[in-house]
């Protein structure tokens, strides 16, 4: 079909000149790694915090939670980061609006994205975490209580450690979602892999090796993340438990 | 403070319904499209056929792999050139529906495919054999025992994904496709009004998703009685 | 030690306790029997608090377990509990279970705690395994770490929920002849049991449970020899005919 296939143009330099199109490439992974981590840590603290106010006798307090995952597990990921970006800084008070919209553009791309794939990550942690916690043997609460523990002392030293090993193997495939999810914050210009793939497509007239480089690039990110989970479950498996020894 | 204008929403709506059926005709291809290929992919994973079932594997885990935003982007950038080269199609065709209903079913069909697996795998060992002691066939027995009982306990989880499907739809976004997202971008782009309508945009997604979750709650509930 | 009177329960109209007396003194070993569903796991959770009652009061030595006052941690902490599936906490080795409730509730240091559950795991013959993880021993062992773990707080009295229900049938004799030590001891029991063998051997009363009412509370010679009701024995004919 005529189409000229060309491996080097990673190596030539880029439009700008700066740079080569893989260091653009380069420049994108490292945003999408840096983007998905932080997410993943604000993920982790709020739906660790969520997931267990759902399991508490407390109504209000459980009540509360589930809304919260509702909220966030019913809109598209998309439309929430949209709201993150364009709606929010308006209904700010306008002085905290300003000062974000005067911020450096990256920085507000950023952290509106963080802020978004965190949150909405949260309310899939939080499930995972609840769904841990409901699948111990209840005689385990009781067997805390009766030796006297309080009940937040039975949360900490008998139901969430033994929930959080539980929780592992589902939290991977959360973990791996964030880097995927993080691909839709291309949209708001945040230059990440995705966006920087759509760039070398305009750039290089090169779409087959741009698009092909940026597809390995997230199979690597996903074999990667595979790699370190595993490892981790081996290293928190409970001898005796769940087929370990 | 932020004064809100709701007015550019009333004279839309006949352009957001349009929009909106876009996105359920979306939804509802590649969720049809993704049992009927998933299911075929999870026999193939299942079969003792082995170049079947590292096809399926691979086919699989590759599209678990990368992101929906990029399979989107493949069929908008690049596949309709391909497409117009090889089936002779006039320049400049607008594919942009097709392509995005090819890439949906394509990428969800491999999610679909390991929920059907899983249902497979739940139905009891002892029930195929309790079917050959019968005289069952493979066949007779996938399809008169297995299959039955799979989809019975998986019928949550496929209306589920498709919730999540229903979502993702926005995602066509990425084409300047007008479905419901994009339809109410426009609008909002067009009146000034970016924040009343993505607001609404985002209601809309609530209110219908949240309240096809409980019902698939419910149906749970009258199937399974914990 | 132990009072229980006119103790009910119910949820929603399903009365689960009606009008339940009963009391353990210092040092008495009782065994409470019944058919299932008969109440009797609920009622031995109520000693303790982890079931609610909703009228009726029971104290143990002295404090109230259903006043909304009580300490409810602190009372738990001097009575322990044996469960039916034994309940270690499966992410720690025998040692830390013993030792974990010593230190975080009783406040005891490390070494004091360490020292106490290793003396009580010698006394069950299970010294070997302290630093195992409970998946890796049998039923019947971890059912004697169980034990060891409850008396690791220095309990004034006992409470055994069908500790020997979830063992394989030749485990069951180790459990019961370390609860069979423990009562020689003094130390005042209420078990949950189907077990009539030890009852015989070393219960001082047995109390019989149906539908949620304690229908016999009688000393074992009496309740053996001759049950008054129809419903004892029957349960009798049937759990000892096998």
């Amino acid at each position: 079909m005529g189409y000229q296939w060309n491996w080097d143009v990673f190596l030539q330099p880029s439009a700008t000149g700066d740079d080569t199109y893989l260091g653009w490439m380069f420049a994108g992974f490292k945003m999408t790694i840096a983007l998905s981590l932080s997410a993943w840590v604000l993920a982790l603290l709020l739906g660790a915090l969520i997931g267990v106010l759902r399991t508490v006798p407390n109504k209000m307090l459980a009540g509360i939670a589930t809304a919260y995952v509702e909220l966030f597990r019913n809109i598209p990921l998309l439309v929430q980061l949209f709201i993150w970006y364009f709606v929010l800084p308006e209904l700010l008070p306008t002085s905290i609006g300003d000062a974000f919209k005067q911020s450096n553009p990256v920085m507000q791309q950023f952290l509106a994205s963080m802020i978004c794939l965190g949150l909405f990550t949260s309310a899939r942690v939080a499930e995972q975490v609840r769904a841990g916690i409901n699948s111990l043997p209840k005689g385990q609460k009781n067997a805390g209580l009766a030796l006297g523990f309080t009940l937040p002392q039975t949360y900490r030293h008998v139901m969430l450690p033994m929930a959080f090993r539980l929780v592992v193997p589902p939290l991977t495939s959360e973990f791996l979602n964030i880097f995927k999810n993080s691909a839709v914050c291309s949209t708001i210009g945040l230059l990440e892999l995705a966006a920087q793939g759509r760039q070398l497509v305009d750039y290089t007239a090169q779409p087959y090796e741009s698009f092909i480089a940026v597809t390995l690039a997230y199979v690597a990110i996903n074999i990667l993340v595979m790699t370190l989970m595993k490892k981790l479950e081996d290293k928190v498996r409970v001898p005796g438990y769940m087929g370990g020894k | 403070m932020y004064e809100f204008d709701w007015s550019s929403i009333p004279g839309a709506l006949p352009f957001l319904w349009d929009g909106m059926k876009i996105s359920l005709e979306i939804t509802i291809q590649a969720v049809i499209f993704g049992i009927v290929w998933g299911t075929l992919l999870a026999m193939m994973r299942l079969s003792s056929v082995k170049p079947l079932s590292w096809f399926a594997a691979g086919y699989v885990n590759f599209f678990r792999a990368i992101p929906l935003v990029m399979v989107l982007l493949w069929f908008f950038l690049i596949m309709p050139k391909f497409f117009e080269q090889l089936l002779g199609l006039p320049a400049g065709t607008d594919m942009r529906l097709a392509s995005a209903m090819l890439g949906f079913a394509l990428f969800e069909s491999a999610y679909y495919s390991e929920i059907i697996r899983a249902g497979i795998q739940s139905v009891p060992k002892g029930q195929i054999s309790a079917a050959y002691a019968m005289g069952m066939t493979y066949n007779q027995a996938m399809r008169l025992v297995v299959l039955p009982q799979a989809f019975r306990n998986m019928i949550p989880l496929l209306l589920t994904q498709a919730i999540i499907l229903f979502q993702d739809t926005s995602l066509v976004y990425v084409s300047a496709l007008a479905d419901f997202f994009g339809a109410s971008y426009k609008v909002g782009d067009r009146d000034g009004r970016l924040v009343e309508m993505l607001l609404f945009a985002g209601a809309v997604y609530f209110v219908i998703c949240f309240s096809a979750s409980q019902l698939v709650k419910r149906l749970q509930k009258k199937y399974h009685p914990a | 030690m132990i009072k229980i009177a006119n103790v009910s329960k119910h949820y929603g109209d399903f009365k689960v306790l009606t009008e339940c007396t009963t009391s353990v003194s210092k040092g008495e070993v009782i065994v409470v029997c019944g058919p299932s569903g008969s109440g009797k796991s609920t009622l031995i959770k109520c000693v303790n608090g982890l079931e609610p009652f909703q009228s009726g009061e029971i104290t143990v030595n002295g404090i109230s377990v259903g006043d909304p006052k009580t300490n409810l941690s602190k009372l738990r902490s001097h009575v322990g509990m044996v469960f039916q599936n034994f309940e270690l906490f499966p992410h720690m080795s025998i040692n830390e279970n013993l030792v974990i409730a010593q230190t975080k509730v009783l406040g005891r240091s490390k070494d004091e705690a360490n020292e106490k559950g290793m003396k009580l795991l010698e006394r069950v013959g299970l010294k070997a395994q302290a630093a195992k993880f409970p998946g890796q021993l049998s039923g019947g062992q971890q059912q004697r770490v169980a034990i060891a773990r409850a008396l690791a707080m220095d309990p004034i009295c006992m409470l055994f929920d069908e500790p020997t229900s979830a063992l394989d049938p030749e485990m069951v004799n180790e459990v019961l002849d370390v609860m069979t030590e423990l009562a020689k001891e003094g130390m005042t029991m209420m078990c949950v049991t189907h077990e009539m063998g030890f009852a015989k051997r070393v219960a001082h009363r047995v109390i019989f449970m149906d539908q949620g009412r304690i229908v016999e509370d009688d000393s074992k010679e009496a309740f053996f020899a001759n049950p008054r009701s129809e419903r004892a024995q029957q349960f009798l004919a049937k759990i000892l005919h096998h």
